[in-house]
């Protein structure tokens, strides 16, 4: 037989894998190394959920759901988006899937195929572009810029649209950048596809982590609900990463077109997680808040700490994400942080790893302790001051 | 501001005046005033160092004492938990709705040393009722803070 590492498919061997992981892998050998590098919560997921979960196992509810989900997860959501958002779904406009990354991943395939092109604003999340990719379809990036407070704004927007876009990605609050679209924004966004041929995948699983204003989702924007799936997940708001479990919400022949794929390559996502997400939906709206102030104390700390040591950093106001600009140094983002690690034994994320474009900045993250945050500002203010020179 | 500075400080109160500033997102200044009125307002009433004293060799004791007592007409509890409070041994005391009435906490060198204060000072007290004694054997949670595990930063590798 052949070797095996040539019967690859090409187009899986020819994708780079995430810039992300080969620092930790780093890290986690180094004695004494603070990470900034983690995209989850420190918190622990609040104890009545993880009771929920545990309830779920002792009654025995160890079998599938159905395949869009539990329909009272499915209710509960619908009840939660009216609540918080003000945006009314059906159950059958609903389905839940494993994390967020399955629900990009399925709205990508349903309707992206060879010729289609996707727009994605970046740096964001690493995964779009390889699932666009991977359907057969061109990711179009379009790239935000500091000045901007890394919006997508109308023009960058318009210049990327062809005859071929199918699809607009959405990614705010933002990974790595922190930034956020506000009412404004969003509807300047609006205008410009209003009259086009372009759905919306949203990818809103930082919303409940907004530090000014709320988070305002795309589907509220008027006009938009119909073409937007608003794509979501338990991990970030409730502290659920380990669970998997997410969910989109938009228009029926999409989410029904979703739901195919889901069948065949899921079946359904894991029960317990489900039984804990409803007891999340119905009593956790305190936990949350007082995960978001907290972030909130970390975030002013993480964005002060930068700025006082002289270098640019964006005001995030959305994530768990800080992007400080430090090309000032004359290092590249890959540079500046295999020597920070070297160095000073702190982990951080080059922008590099988000886009292209993210060349020049790092992403630092402050799912930390205030503590271990302020030691490592400390250890990256030294650094800064001896390499500026 | 003045509750975000307590439940700070509550947390931790070896934060700096520059660090609550930061946090909160205001000024040393508008911080340093807040934190002196909340002391003039007998708000924050001290600074204490939370300890685990079953991890060090002191061999103390605690306990919790439940008493009932008959209410004094025009004082109420105040004056009975006021001799109560007075003993230097006496680290709290607390008024209860519920089956009994006055919640206090001892300290002393053993058992016996205990079960004696309880036996002569506060059971013979006029207006005592009758008292009934629960010795600590270990505290799990106390003040917010987990004393029996360590939580640790289980979080792995993951491209995200």
């Amino acid at each position: 037989m052949r070797d095996v590492a040539e019967m690859i498919s090409p187009h899986i061997a020819d994708m780079a894998p995430s810039g992300i992981r080969k620092f930790f892998d780093i890290v986690a050998e180094m004695k004494d190394a603070i990470s900034l590098g983690v995209g989850e919560p420190d918190f622990i997921t609040p104890w009545t959920i993880r009771e929920a979960g545990i309830y779920a196992l002792e009654k025995g509810h160890t079998h599938y759901t159905s395949n869009a989900g539990l329909k009272e997860l499915r209710q509960e959501l619908c009840r939660y988006t009216h609540r918080t958002y003000g945006l009314d779904y059906e159950e059958d406009e609903t389905l839940i899937t494993v994390g967020g990354s399955e629900a990009i991943d399925l709205m990508v395939r349903a309707i992206i195929s060879k010729g289609d092109e996707a727009l994605i604003p970046e740096p964001s999340f690493v995964c779009y572009k390889p699932c666009v990719t991977m359907a057969g379809g061109t990711p179009v990036p379009i790239v935000t810029r500091e000045e901007d407070e890394f919006r997508l704004t109308p023009e960058a927007l318009a210049e990327k649209i062809t005859d071929r876009t199918k699809l607009l990605v959405l990614p705010y609050p933002n990974n790595p950048t922190g930034a956020i679209m506000e009412k404004e924004s969003l509807e300047a966004i609006a205008d410009v596809i209003r009259d086009k041929d372009i759905l919306v995948l949203s990818d809103e699983i930082y919303g409940a982590l907004t530090y000014q204003g709320s988070h305002v989702p795309f589907a509220s924007i008027d006009g938009m609900k119909e073409r937007t799936v608003t794509i979501n997940g338990f991990s970030k708001a409730f502290a659920m990463t380990g669970w998997r479990l997410g969910y989109a919400m938009g228009p029926k022949p999409l989410i029904k077109a979703m739901l195919k794929i889901h069948q065949y390559a899921i079946m359904c996502a894991p029960t317990t997680s489900q039984y804990a997400a409803v007891e999340a939906l119905r009593s956790c709206d305190d936990d949350v808040a007082a995960m978001r102030d907290e972030y909130n104390l970390r975030r002013r700390v993480m964005v002060k700490g930068f700025r006082d040591m002289g270098l640019s950093c964006f005001e995030p106001m959305g994530a768990f994400y800080v992007f400080p600009n430090i090309s000032s140094l004359g290092l590249s983002s890959e540079d500046f942080a295999t020597q920070l690690l070297k160095e000073e034994k702190v982990a951080v994320v080059p922008g590099t790893a988000f886009g292209d474009s993210g060349e020049g900045f790092v992403r630092c993250s402050y799912a930390y302790s205030v503590k271990n945050i302020e030691t490592a500002l400390d250890r990256i203010s030294s650094f800064v001051r001896r390499h500026r020179g | 501001m003045k509750n975000d500075i307590l439940r700070l400080l509550e947390r931790d109160s070896r934060y700096t005046h520059e660090q609550l500033a930061t946090m909160l997102g205001t000024t040393t200044d508008v911080v340093a005033a807040a934190i002196k009125e909340l002391e003039d307002e007998k708000i924050i009433l001290g600074y204490k160092t939370l300890i685990n004293w079953e991890r060090t060799d002191r061999d103390n004791i605690s306990a919790i004492i439940t008493i009932k007592i008959t209410p004094q007409r025009g004082d109420g509890y105040d004056k009975i938990a006021e001799r109560i409070y007075k003993y230097p041994q006496v680290k709290g005391v607390t008024l209860m709705s519920g089956s009994f009435d006055l919640l206090v906490s001892v300290e002393g060198k053993s058992l016996k040393d205990v079960a004696m204060f309880v036996s002569e000072k506060l059971a013979p007290m006029d207006g005592v009722v009758s008292t009934n004694t629960h010795f600590t054997l270990k505290t799990y949670k106390k003040e917010n803070v987990i004393f029996t595990s360590e939580e640790l930063d289980d979080r792995e590798v993951i491209t995200i």
